[in-house]
């Protein structure tokens, strides 16, 4: 056994491709970026120690060991640029007509295809209120090498505030396309502000159309400010050519409420790195998940929740379903420092393979050092039961009919917690569609 | 009941089975017709389980010889699912629990793909919903557990209630009952019992597999097979049950015993 160390001084070539290399013509292509006010080139040249500190990961970096991101190194990729996509040119609908719907192309908030609602501020880089200003780049997570290269080429972001005790009764659709002819690069930025006592339900939904390859790097940065309550589902339903990176960086307030649910089925490889702090005290905190795979996807979701108060409750229910040769991985870190008495966390990542070349690692990470805490974790990895199978057939079920009955079991424990109700119909049919594809 | 000139449903002809390569079923015949009612007994690893899951279809057994016709049709050549859907159904002994599944949907998934092999329209939610609460008398089970997940939970009698009443939706023409008594106390024994009965008509027929005689007494066989080491021993009318209960198994061992060395 070896256990292997990284540094920033050893970086290891294992790709035959020159990450430094990579990263530097990565950083060139801001120049093909819009002029952008004096605040906005400080918050992007923040960015730059970062990066310069940080290599691009490999499989020796103990966090990135099961995801192999070679194939991304090797794209020559370009800027996104905001492209004039037409409203007919939207395909996707999701059920959900009538929604606030805020669209935003290869990063760039597109009003004329957005519709939106007096009672929420929607703004953008270029018309961001003063007081809005210092909340971009602030979530302590925001310093990795892929999230500190969106702050660095941040070239529009979408930004919502909820005011005070407002409760929004419609769901907010954000809806994120890359496109392009050639292999672009975009950084969407979505940045939310819950003030206290609002109620808001976020939908957070990536898409790509065109032709080339995309690779998409997307931050998300939500502050639930004391006693607000923020839905959250994420949607990840990129085409099978593209590259998904996001990092979702939430803080709580007291009393505040947080319900997630991430979905995460498109994309060729796929890293999603939701990430909760929880500053306040008695926050409630839901964080849930459903990955699915097929042909050679591999889809990585690294999750993280960090306790600093007393009395905060937060749950949180993976599962991934794997199919044919693809590839899924979980790992699911838990902090609760000594400040954070009674504590109550649960965590389960549960996991199917449909095929013997399926493959998931799964990791529940906690740490705890409080003495006076409630915490759960348990990972489980099955197959379909043949007996069970058997069982539907031998009531008149075809075996394919059958297994299908029983993934969609499977993922319905996950399903019923979406935070959207409207939503679970499509997002039952639409997995079993991904399998059959 | 026993009637005249009835058609054949069942006709096992010199059946071998294996599993994992161990061969369990030894050359079983058995001949069941229209009307009537069967009963297996025998003791523990006899092959009584094993011949109900052959006839159902199971993966891991293995016919190595002999025949199976239902109907007059070749069973084993159809697809487990297709057994069923032809009337061929198992009350299993360990009914499976199936979470994220709820009983009602179920329920109405297998019913209708009955009816599309039948070339008859499928039944929507509400017609189906009358029609499952119409059948919750026959087993008197209360219809709470039609919104819970098949048979996550439910105790041993509730999941053998259950079995009745998917049956009871299905109607089969061949109803095998595998160890229905098994776990359950004379209550529940009566109302599985009394469902099954009830669903008795001169066009099907129901094969008891059992290891107790207590069971024939709410449920009176036609016909008792006695069943040991793969084979059928002996075969009787209902008083064989009585027999076996005074004199056990192991009567029928020494009657095996002097037939090989006669």
């Amino acid at each position: 056994m070896s256990i292997e160390v990284s540094t920033p001084n050893a970086r290891p070539h294992s790709t035959g491709v020159d990450r430094d290399a990579v990263l530097k013509q990565w950083l060139t292509l801001r120049a093909d970026l819009p002029q952008a006010p004096d605040w906005v080139q400080g918050v992007r040249d923040r960015a730059l120690p970062l990066l310069q500190e940080q290599a691009l990961p490999t499989l020796r970096d103990e966090d990135w060991r099961f995801t192999d991101l070679a194939p991304l190194y090797q794209v020559a990729w370009q800027a996104a640029s905001p492209t004039g996509l037409q409203i007919g040119d939207l395909p996707l609908r999701t059920g959900l007509e009538g929604a606030l719907q805020l669209i935003c192309v290869n990063g760039f908030y597109a009003p004329h295809l957005s519709t939106t609602d007096s009672n929420l501020t929607v703004q953008s880089l270029t018309t961001l209120e003063p007081s809005l200003q210092p909340y971009l780049g602030q979530q302590p997570q925001a310093g990795d090498v892929f999230a500190s290269l969106n702050t660095y080429s941040l070239s529009d972001v979408l930004v919502l505030r909820v005011p005070p005790n407002q409760s929004l009764e419609q769901p907010i659709h954000c809806l994120f396309i890359t496109v392009g002819d050639l292999p672009i690069m975009a950084h969407p930025r979505l940045l939310v502000v819950a003030e206290s006592g609002s109620v808001a339900t976020l939908i957070e939904d990536y898409v790509s159309l065109g032709t080339a390859p995309v690779f998409t790097n997307a931050v998300s940065e939500l502050f639930v400010a004391a006693n607000a309550t923020l839905n959250h589902v994420r949607l990840q339903r990129q085409s099978l050519d593209t590259f998904h990176i996001g990092k979702t960086g939430v803080t709580q307030a007291q009393d505040s409420h947080y319900r997630a649910f991430n979905l995460s089925w498109g994309a060729q490889i796929s890293r999603h790195e939701p990430e909760v702090i929880l500053q306040g005290a008695q926050t409630d905190t839901q964080l849930d998940g459903l990955t699915l795979a097929v042909g050679t996807q591999l889809a990585d979701t690294h999750s993280a929740i960090a306790f600093q108060q007393p009395r905060c409750t937060a749950r949180q229910l993976h599962k991934c379903i794997i199919d044919d040769r693809a590839r899924a991985v979980f790992n699911g870190k838990i902090f609760v420092p000594k400040v954070a008495q009674e504590t109550n966390a649960g965590q389960l990542s549960r996991n199917l393979l449909l095929s013997p070349k399926a493959r998931v690692d799964t990791k529940p990470q906690l740490e705890i050092v409080a003495d006076n805490v409630k915490c759960a974790h348990g990972a489980t990895v099955s197959q379909l039961d043949a007996d069970e199978v058997f069982y539907l057939q031998s009531r008149g079920l075809d075996h394919d009919s059958a297994c299908d009955l029983l993934v969609n079991a499977f993922a319905t424990e996950v399903i019923d917690k979406v935070p959207v109700p409207e939503l679970r119909p499509a997002l039952r049919q639409a997995i079993l569609a991904q399998l059959h594809s | 009941m026993i009637i005249e000139n009835s058609p054949v449903i069942l006709s096992v002809q010199n059946l071998t089975a294996a599993v994992e390569g161990i061969e369990i079923i030894k050359g079983l015949s058995l001949e069941i017709k229209a009307g009537e009612i069967h009963a297996i007994m025998g003791p523990n690893g006899s092959g009584k389980s094993t011949f109900s899951k052959v006839l159902a279809g199971h993966p891991d057994y293995t016919v190595t010889g002999g025949k199976v016709l239902y109907q007059g049709k070749n069973l084993l050549e159809l697809e487990p699912e297709e057994r069923a859907r032809e009337g061929v159904f198992l009350a299993f002994q360990y009914p499976l629990e199936i979470p994220g599944v709820s009983n009602l949907d179920f329920l109405r998934v297998a019913y209708n793909a009955k009816r599309k092999h039948q070339e008859l329209e499928e039944v929507d939610i509400f017609d189906f919903d009358d029609l499952v609460h119409e059948r919750l008398e026959v087993v008197k089970m209360d219809p709470a557990f039609l919104e819970r997940s098949v048979n996550e939970g439910f105790s041993g009698g509730e999941k053998k209630r259950n079995e009745i009443l998917q049956m009871a939706l299905l109607e089969p023409t061949l109803a095998i009952l595998d160890e229905t008594d098994s776990g359950l106390d004379i209550d529940a024994l009566k109302i599985v019992a009394n469902g099954v009965n009830q669903l008795m008509r001169p066009d099907n027929a129901t094969l008891m597999i059992t290891h107790y005689q207590r069971l024939l007494d709410y449920i009176v066989p036609d016909f008792i097979h006695v069943m040991q080491g793969g084979r059928i021993l002996t075969t009787g009318g209902k008083e064989l049950a009585l027999e076996l209960e005074a004199k056990g198994y192991d009567w029928l061992q020494e009657g095996e015993l002097a037939e090989v060395t006669a």
